[in-house]
């Protein structure tokens, strides 16, 4: 064989392995959308991955089982709010680590860096009495400040930190000339510089509120104030079995959104999990 | 603006007040600057992990919510008496032991197929890393339905080719397994997209020189970009491992820890004494101990990285 051709075999190997490889991962989605169109005794059968009889009564019967509109919202709002917190934090205090020199400095960044590595569930049980004791449960607000201020709004800060570092200081330096103040180079130069970093804090600081399941669990109790993970968990009948039907019809309307946007912004959101990945 | 007004008046003060200087001026804009974060901080994970110190040495009376001090018996209790702790920690070492390496070899082994560009790379890139941005309550729901027993779909399509598929989900060793794999299934594309990272950062004139010197693809991969690796590699392997003792959405939902506690692991036992039983004295001893490993996994990367590792 030439050189070429083994070239071509070996490429051709390598795409079948690929898309045997590529079958976990695409199939609990299909199924996902498949099941939760069946009917309980179909989806008992013989398993078919296009339905026999497409039931979309499941898809209304989701809104009167749950309050699910009202759990939606109080996700995508959550997430808004914990997105908009985290950005204007961490950039304020990335750009502070970066561009400005004060005592503690560096006492700072290593009680900071301690904090990326411990998981939540150290510190979940001091929170919950916290909480409490600030009269907040069965609210949201635990659901947005225990994310904005633990180890991922760290994490956000080091990210930003480190992109605040890579930018040229002389354009600052000029705004500083022209009379702003540092809130004002904050403002007009360095986040407008520095765009990139802002997305990528605001997509992965958006699915970790998205998919946050722990404080829900832990500081909700009635199902108006539930978020969408805990509601999805919660479709089950008075034995506590699933409704599969349901509940699958139920996460296809949590998912199927979030699968929208990955795919319109696939790039975006995977170099924003690189860089997140490489500071964590 | 608050940019007009501040700048004449601290132009005036520095006149007349010498001690503000522009050295202390800054310090003071620098700590205003952090003092959200550092607020929170504190107020949310500083104070919180300090008292959990002071948690792990006390018993709580579930009545009156009194709280006692009993010294280290909560860790003593852990230690040496309570059969389930161990269990736990064996348990979650299983979980770690067979999820990172699982987990690296594929990423990287998807990686170095996916690195460089060719006709349908973009799709599988995209294919690989979908269940990232997926929420593991969602995740953990499908996988139940197609991991049930004779009905689910996964021992089904078994059938077809003549496996008898296990109750998955109902035998503790392959409900380990079966947690494990879909846990591995569902992050993998991250580890994925840092090995891309590392391997498009490798100049490619190393790999043609090595080729031109007649070296295989394999010796290319070992004795070339392998060794270029390490430092992704480390990183990668810590972070793997801390979150595999993280995992507790994943593992409630699927198994809720069972069967016969065969899936239990650190972090839903720290929940389930915490919250379930009420028993914090015992929870935040656990937390404690927790906390320890992190640490520790933690120390040795740095100290890894010391050693110019990385």
């Amino acid at each position: 064989m030439t050189r070429r051709q083994t070239n071509i075999l070996y490429r051709t190997c390598w795409t079948i392995a690929l898309l045997i490889a590529a079958i976990p991962f695409i199939f609990p989605f299909l199924w996902m959308v498949s099941a939760g169109f069946k009917s309980v005794t179909e989806i008992f059968g013989a398993p078919t991955l296009i339905p026999r009889v497409w039931r979309w009564q499941n898809f209304v019967e989701v809104f009167t089982y749950q309050p699910f509109a009202r759990q939606y919202f109080n996700s995508l709002y959550i997430a808004l709010a914990v997105t908009a917190l985290t950005l204007v934090i961490s950039s304020l205090a990335g750009y502070a680590l970066a561009r400005m020199r004060f005592a503690g400095a560096g006492l700072l960044m290593l009680f900071l860096v301690s904090a990326l590595m411990v998981p939540e569930e150290v510190t979940i049980i001091p929170n919950f009495f916290l909480i409490k004791w600030m009269g907040l449960m069965d609210t949201h607000w635990p659901l947005i400040l225990l994310p904005t201020f633990g180890p991922h709004g760290v994490m956000a800060t080091f990210l930003m930190r480190q992109y605040f570092l890579a930018l040229p200081k002389e354009l600052e330096d000029a705004g500083k000339m022209d009379g702003l103040s540092r809130l004002g180079v904050w403002w007009r130069i360095a986040l407008p510089m520095s765009r990139p970093a802002l997305a990528a804090v605001a997509i992965i600081t958006f699915l970790f509120s998205w998919n946050l399941f722990l404080e829900p669990l832990i500081f909700l109790s009635s199902l108006d104030m539930f978020t969408l993970p805990l509601a999805l968990s919660n479709f089950t009948d008075t034995y506590g079995l699933p409704l599969w039907n349901l509940q699958l019809a139920a996460t296809t309307l949590a998912v199927v959104p979030i699968l929208i946007v990955y795919l319109i912004a696939q790039r975006q959101i995977m170099e924003s999990f690189a860089l997140s990945g490489v500071k964590g | 603006m608050a940019e007009t007004t501040l700048h004449p008046e601290t132009t005036a003060r520095r006149k007349d007040a010498p001690w503000l200087t522009l050295k202390y001026r800054e310090m003071l804009e620098a700590w205003l600057f952090i003092s959200p974060t550092l607020v929170g901080f504190i107020i949310f994970f500083l104070g919180p992990l300090l008292a959990i110190v002071y948690y792990s040495m006390t018993e709580w009376n579930l009545l009156t919510g009194q709280a006692t001090y009993v010294g280290l018996k909560n860790f003593h209790n852990a230690l040496f008496i309570n059969p389930d702790f161990w269990h736990v920690v064996r348990n979650s070492a299983i979980f770690a032991l067979g999820l990172v390496p699982l987990n690296m070899a594929l990423a990287l082994t998807l990686a170095l197929a996916l690195s460089r560009p060719f006709f349908g790379v973009v799709f599988f890139r995209t294919v690989f890393f979908a269940p990232v941005v997926t929420s593991a309550i969602a995740w953990a729901i499908v996988w139940k339905f197609l991991l049930q027993g004779e009905a689910g779909v996964v021992n089904q399509m078994l059938a077809w080719v003549g496996i008898d598929g296990p109750n998955w989900l109902r035998e503790p060793n392959w409900a380990m397994a079966a947690v494990i794999v879909t846990r591995v299934i569902k992050m993998v594309g991250l580890n994925m997209i840092l090995y891309i990272a590392a391997l498009q950062a490798i100049p490619r004139d190393y790999e043609e020189a090595a080729r031109l010197e007649g070296a295989s693809r394999w010796q290319v991969f070992s004795m070339v970009i392998w060794p270029l690796l390490a430092p992704t590699t480390l990183v990668i392997m810590v972070i793997t491992t801390i979150g595999s003792f993280k995992v507790f959405d994943h593992i409630y939902q699927l198994t809720g820890g069972g069967p016969e506690n065969g899936t239990l692991v650190l972090a839903y036992y720290i929940y389930l004494q915490g919250f379930e039983f009420f028993d914090v004295g015992y929870a935040s001893a656990l937390a404690m101990i927790m906390f320890v490993i992190v640490m520790m996994l933690t120390i040795v990367q740095v100290f890894l990285r010391r050693r110019g590792l990385g």
